[in-house]
């Protein structure tokens, strides 16, 4: 258990040395050093968990089989990676006057804290330290979405609080429901919340009361997804808050949430399908799909009438977690590989994006995208970055966003063959929104006066590559990986 | 059929009654004050229902859950509004609702509503938690309404933290309450929000002069 531990432990320990210490100049440094950390125990866990099999489970608090260990990987990575961006970028906003020591500190622990919960979220067992974990994150990040103090950022906070506590709320009667469910089939009270012990007892769950615990659940958690029509602060709390934050919000958090309603899914469905005639089985399927579809269909026409950069590329998170949404829904080994696919290539490459776009709006001066112009030739690599990172999240091939998508096409063509329809319509007009805003940034004609930026751009190289490497070849251990969890969430494996 | 049932099972519906008047007069409450009176009150029903419910079914994890509350919901979070707001110096200002009527026709709407979502489920057919799932049910759906229909930042922490209140009730008077870590997880989350809430009033206020929380409105999607 030690490198799960080690996992928890690090960035619980950072969030509280930095909120200590977070005025000193060492602090982006230890950050940087302890998210690394993060990082390493995190890959030692995989490797043990790859080794020998789930972690915990049965009366166990903490239960880490194949589905959490990659997301608590890829958390852990992404988080390292994103410090690495963040420690010249926050220098540089300290420099400029915006941010001040003490907010830097609250940045640092807010991280770090952030980070903790998300690992929390993941590994534990317990649906209600799921939903604690959960609420955390909300409460790490909303003074993280303020920092600026403009009265955009406050109004961005307060609707990313209100929003979200409402959806988180709605989450806990949920689990509320799924409890009182378990308390007529499992004895002990302190084990009925154990996801491990409900999975072993869900064709015994009552399920109308499943039914109604999952669309809370759905909603609740669904609000963190930022799936339509519960999306409406996501944009302007990945707009508004330091780059950095946004790049974890959109890479991370939104896939936790996720990641929480397909682990109620699966309760669900066992409910369901052990009691036919109460309610269609398919019902949870078909509740994810529709939320998915519209989100996906919703964010990409919004795509176009965007103005500032960061709320362009939050209503493309949007998009894709409404894709991942309905490929879970859909259900099926190929549509549940797609979805865990496509998981790790958009978080990957959603945050090299906010990486290369807090850059570009360093040059800038500004994040409206009117003022972005010529990126190409005033700072190559950062035109670069944006340009072949908008072209992954588009899905181009061979990058592995198109893998994924490709994969849930041929699903959704073989399951519900009138649905590829809109799905196709959906990433054209995607497609066509991202870049009719992109192209002007980074080939238009160059202003005046504009100069190049300290940037680093090695997460953003590692990272691309990463999902180029995925979509070329997936690495045999991973689609081992990929499949196991497969055959949790779905019942059959693919390989 | 009601006055089958054993005592204390009344008075926990008769809690469970006047913790849904609560949730009403909320609604249609215009003075910040009261407002903030008529939610210590609601902890109050609360906490008493938890002990009722901790006494009968001799789970003694539950006094520990009712003291949180008391401590939590009845004194410090009223506490903390009371001083806010007179520190805002908005203690006499009337929190006027748009539409008094069809809000409290949609709020009985919503407790049908929430009455009939629960009426199928089998496990409870003979039993008062029906009743009480479906009340709380409708005190969260009633928070949800106030969020809504307000447009003062104290009134909508005080419908967020109304609905806090039917979840617990949904805990306590369905479940017996949450396992140990979850319910201590729960409290700190509620204490930290409450906090950032206290932060958050002096940050709008800052910023717009105001905590008329309408006049947050640019970062709305409009017409380019």
């Amino acid at each position: 258990m030690s490198a799960l531990q080690f996992t928890l432990g690090i960035p619980l320990l950072s969030s509280v040395l930095l909120a200590l210490y977070g005025q000193r100049s060492w602090a982006a440094t230890l950050n940087l050093w302890a998210a690394g950390a993060g990082f390493a125990a995190s890959a030692w866990l995989a490797w043990g968990v790859l080794e020998h099999g789930a972690l915990g489970g049965g009366a166990s608090q903490l239960y880490i089989d194949s589905f959490n260990v990659y997301l608590i990987v890829l958390t852990a990575f992404v988080g390292a990676t994103t410090a690495l961006f963040s420690r010249p970028y926050m220098a540089q906003e300290e420099e400029s006057g915006r941010l001040s020591a003490r907010r830097l500190r609250l940045y640092h622990a807010s991280y770090q804290g952030f980070l903790f919960t998300l690992q929390l979220a993941l590994s534990t067992n317990n649906l209600g330290v799921l939903w604690v974990a959960m609420e955390g994150a909300t409460l790490a990040t909303v003074l993280l979405v303020s920092l600026y103090r403009t009265p955009e950022a406050i109004e961005a906070a307060w609707k990313y609080f209100i929003i979200c506590g409402v959806g988180i709320a709605l989450a806990l009667f949920g689990t509320v429901l799924v409890y009182f469910a378990a308390a007529q089939v499992i004895p002990d009270p302190e084990q009925a919340l154990l996801w491990s012990e409900l999975a072993r007892h869900s064709a015994e769950l009552e399920p109308v009361v499943m039914a109604i615990a999952f669309v809370f659940l759905l909603v609740g958690y669904g609000t963190k997804v930022g799936l339509v029509p519960m999306h409406t602060w996501l944009p302007d709390a990945h707009s508004e808050g330091p780059t950095p934050m946004s790049a974890v919000l959109s890479g991370l958090l939104l896939n936790v949430a996720l990641y929480a309603v397909v682990r109620v899914k699966i309760l669900t469905d066992g409910a369901l399908a052990a009691h036919p005639g109460v309610h269609d089985p398919h019902l949870p399927g078909y509740l994810m799909m529709g939320f998915g579809l519209l989100s996906f269909l919703v964010a990409g026409l919004f795509l176009h009438r965007q103005r500032d950069i960061k709320r362009l590329f939050s209503y493309s998170s949007i998009e894709h977690m409404g894709l991942m949404t309905f490929a879970f829904g859909l259900g099926g080994p190929l549509a549940t590989f797609a979805g865990l696919l496509h998981m790790t290539v958009h978080s990957l490459t959603k945050s090299a994006i906010f990486i290369t776009v807090g850059h570009a709006s360093h040059i800038a001066g500004s994040q409206g995208m009117e003022q972005i112009r010529g990126l190409i030739r005033t700072q190559p690599v950062v035109g670069w970055g944006l340009l072949i990172g908008t072209a992954t999240i588009a899905g181009f091939p061979p990058f592995g966003v198109f893998v994924s998508e490709f994969l849930l096409l041929s699903a959704t063509m073989a399951a519900q063959p009138w649905l590829t329809l809109p799905l196709l319509v959906g990433l054209g007009v995607a497609f066509a929104g991202l870049f009719r805003h992109v192209q002007p940034m980074v080939y238009g004609d160059l202003p005046e006066g504009q100069s190049a930026v300290r940037a680093n751009m090695w997460p953003v190289a590692i990272q691309l590559t990463l999902v180029l490497w995925l979509g070329l070849a997936i690495p045999a251990f991973l689609a081992q990986w990929f499949d196991q969890a497969t055959l949790l969430i779905s019942g059959e494996g693919l390989l | 059929m009601l006055t089958q049932l054993p005592l204390y099972q009344q008075a926990i519906l008769t809690l469970a009654a006047m913790i849904l008047f609560t949730s009403f007069a909320l609604l249609a409450q215009q003075r910040v004050l009261s407002m903030i009176h008529v939610f210590a009150w609601q902890g109050l029903l609360v906490a008493a229902t938890t002990v009722l419910v901790a006494y009968d079914s001799s789970a003694h994890h539950l006094y520990f859950s009712a003291a949180l509350t008391l401590v939590l919901k009845v004194l410090l979070i009223p506490w903390l509004l009371h001083r806010l707001v007179h520190r805002l110096g908005i203690h006499r200002q009337a929190h006027t609702v748009a539409h008094p009527a069809l809000v409290l026709m949609v709020a009985a709407a919503l407790v049908i509503f929430a009455y009939y979502v629960t009426l199928p489920i089998h496990q409870l057919a003979h039993s008062i938690t029906r009743n009480t799932i479906a009340i709380s049910m409708a005190v969260v759906l009633l928070g949800m309404l106030m969020l809504i229909t307000r447009n003062k930042a104290v009134s909508q922490v005080i419908g967020f933290m109304s609905l806090e209140n039917g979840l617990f009730f949904a805990a306590v008077a369905a479940t017996h309450g949450m396992p140990m870590v979850v319910e201590l997880g729960i409290a700190f989350d509620v204490l930290v929000v409450a906090v950032i809430f206290g932060v958050f009033f002096f940050h709008i206020r800052d910023s717009i002069d105001s905590l008329d929380v309408d006049r947050l409105n640019r970062l709305a999607e409009r017409e380019p």
